[in-house]
């Protein structure tokens, strides 16, 4: 089991820069994310990894081994395509027992190796059927066993679940981090599902435009996003920009001023005085008062607004206020029965809102 | 209601009458379709056959048999065939090993090669343009350039020819055939450890197959029915099927019949082959 070390990797297609001095690496055992949207250089990415891309600086390394130069076939790595890419003229066994009769492994083995390697995807006797014959969901698992029937160093995932419905993919999710951790293997997982990212990461490299924006614990991104595209990627949905007004209780605090006048509180993270910034806040952020009198006189970021847009969820209500030139949404419990055009007033709680920089 | 009625009856006829167009067309068709064949059998049969009589007066297999060799000919034009059917089934088997020899390579290049579509097109109408013009005098001229170099009157004259001619049309088929197929397919197999030759053998070569045995019948039937090229190159010595057909469509039309029966086997043999060999078996695997 391996560290996959990326370092300093750009690549470029003609005029696009692709991928633009990548660096990261990853831990043995452990799931490494790159996480974006459509065109951030992630594939890009990956397919140098895998050596179906050739970079046009820069090195990767696996277990200390400069790979770089050598062709796909001998890296030892196994993939998983976003299409699966089963062969269709073999069946289950014969994708299977593809990579093993290269590396000439005897019969007696390879039988045995499929069979394990089919009971840990949970799809023990299938090894005659032809990949036409199964559902996605089963291709895909089959595609997943492919890559580890040869007990690779580490696995490369194209956005493996993408191709799958709902529900499938969250069960998906689920079985593939269980293996993972059975099989105690590395992966590097790529993904544009900021959800999926979420909850199969031990570590999460998002990029934008082909550089690395932020990397880190999935915790520590979705509770401090350093700025305003990462906050705006994983599902943080309402921004308010402004500046850095002043700091409050030992510089721990600071005060946002925006150009219309609000005004508002939250934590210091490293800003400056007059630095651009945004807030950025939830879908569950906003907790609505509707008594004025009960509420605390001293309590700050309370703000006014109406109501331009309501969605009925069932449980839940999402609705679009107005506040001056900004428009927040939020998602409520059904018993808020606003209408449109009414007047809300509501806090904005300093703790769960966060300010993030504007580039 | 009235005015319901008549319209009812308007819609009707229109369809009974859209029906009997289709079905006129389709009977048309047929007719040129067929008609020529049926045609070409009785003349093939016919022993004695004057106008204005619809079917022919005397009927036998004479003709069939002089052609066979099995009898021994003693009418003007009618000779045995079967050497120039051996040597139109040689000269096509030949060609299309080379052809095809050619062709894979060369289609696999194309294909994977990153050349801008404008190249490509004009590559291929490059070699699309001997075709293009009118073909007598495109091969009285290779002639006089193969005389030069001895090659007129010579079998390899005439498969240099047919290669020519079968290359672009198999180039095409094999370019195309290998864009279709997915390039994840290969990636695929070079991730779990093959190398690209490895690859190409057992992911991309079994999956193209349909397209390439496409392509080998279509090189074979052309060059099995290749006149004009083969006529200048190969007089005086090489004599193909077609070129019996030929000579004997002036003298006997009872034996020219028989002949182009013969040159229709091949093609009708192959086409029963095909269609039971290319049942979408081979399809499926990509998921999404």
């Amino acid at each position: 089991m391996a560290i996959l070390k990326v370092d300093n990797l750009s690549k470029n297609f003609g005029k696009v820069k692709a991928v633009q001095e990548v660096s990261f690496e990853a831990t043995e055992g452990r799931v490494l994310s790159l996480l974006g949207p459509s065109g951030c250089g992630k594939t890009t990415t990956l397919r140098c990894i895998a050596g179906f891309e050739n970079p046009d600086r820069g090195e990767i390394y696996l277990d200390d081994r400069k790979i770089t130069p050598i062709s796909p076939e001998k890296r030892g790595i196994g993939m998983v395509f976003q299409n699966y890419a089963l062969w269709p003229h073999m069946t289950v066994y014969g994708n299977l027992a593809f990579g093993l009769q290269i590396r000439k492994v005897p019969k007696d083995e390879i039988t045995k190796k499929i069979k394990k390697v089919l009971g840990m995807v949970q799809l023990e006797g299938y090894e005659n059927r032809y990949p036409r014959q199964m559902s996605g969901g089963q291709q895909q698992r089959i595609a997943m066993a492919r890559a580890l029937v040869f007990e690779p160093e580490i696995m490369l995932l194209d956005e493996p679940l993408s191709n799958l419905d709902a529900q499938l993919r969250e069960e998906m999710r689920f079985e593939f981090t269980e293996l993972q951790k059975k099989l105690g293997i590395t992966a590097v997982y790529v993904t544009h599902d900021q959800a999926e990212a979420l909850v199969i990461s031990d570590k999460i490299v998002i990029l934008n435009q082909g550089k690395i924006v932020q990397s880190g614990t999935p915790k520590k991104i979705y509770s401090n996003p350093k700025n305003k595209f990462v906050a705006g990627f994983i599902a943080v949905t309402s921004f308010i920009d402004g500046r850095i007004d002043s700091f409050t209780e030992e510089k721990k605090k600071v005060i946002v001023k925006t150009d219309d006048g609000l005004v508002i509180h939250s934590f210091n993270n490293s800003f400056d005085i007059g630095q651009k910034v945004s807030v950025a806040m939830r879908m569950n952020v906003i907790k609505f008062i509707q008594d004025e009198n009960k509420s605390d006189k001293n309590t700050v970021n309370i703000f006014k607004g109406k109501i331009i847009q309501s969605s009925y969820l069932g449980n839940t209500i999402d609705y679009k206020i107005r506040m001056g030139k900004w428009e927040i949404r939020t998602n409520a419990e059904a018993k808020y029965d606003f209408k449109l055009g009414e007047e809300v007033t509501f806090h904005l709680p300093p703790e769960d809102i966060i300010v993030t920089r504007e580039s | 209601m009235n005015k319901k009625g008549v319209f009812k009856d308007i819609i009707m006829k229109k369809s009974i009458f859209k029906k009997t167009i289709e079905i006129v067309i389709f009977v048309v068709f047929l007719f040129f379709l067929f008609t020529p064949l049926f045609s070409t059998i009785i003349w093939s049969v016919a022993l004695v056959w004057y106008w204005p009589h619809t079917l022919p007066q005397k009927v036998g297999f004479d003709y069939w048999l002089q052609a066979l060799g099995i009898t021994k000919s003693l009418t003007l034009g009618a000779v045995n065939v079967v050497p120039a059917f051996l040597l139109s089934l040689g000269i096509a088997i030949i060609v299309v090993i080379i052809t095809m020899a050619i062709a894979i390579p060369a289609g696999y290049a194309l294909a994977k090669l990153k050349i801008p579509a404008l190249l490509k097109g004009m590559i291929l109408i490059l070699f699309l343009l001997p075709r293009a013009f009118p073909q007598q005098p495109v091969f009285v001229n290779l002639m006089l350039m193969f005389n030069k170099i001895g090659l007129t009157g010579t079998v390899s004259g005439v498969i240099l020819v047919h290669l020519v001619v079968g290359l672009v049309f198999a180039v095409w088929i094999t370019a195309s055939t290998f864009s279709s197929i997915p390039p994840e397919l290969e990636e695929a197999a070079r991730s779990v450890g093959a190398s690209r030759l490895k690859a190409f053998l057992k992911v991309t070569l079994p999956l193209s197959a349909p397209g390439l045995i496409a392509s080998s019948v279509f090189v074979f039937l052309t060059s099995m029915d290749e006149f004009t090229g083969t006529f200048f190159v190969g007089l005086p010595f090489v004599t193909t099927l077609p070129m019996t057909l030929y000579s004997a469509s002036g003298s006997n039309i009872q034996f020219a019949s028989v002949t182009a029966i013969l040159l229709l086997i091949p093609s009708i043999f192959f086409m029963i082959v095909i269609q039971k060999f290319l049942k979408a078996e081979h399809l499926g695997g990509m998921g999404g």
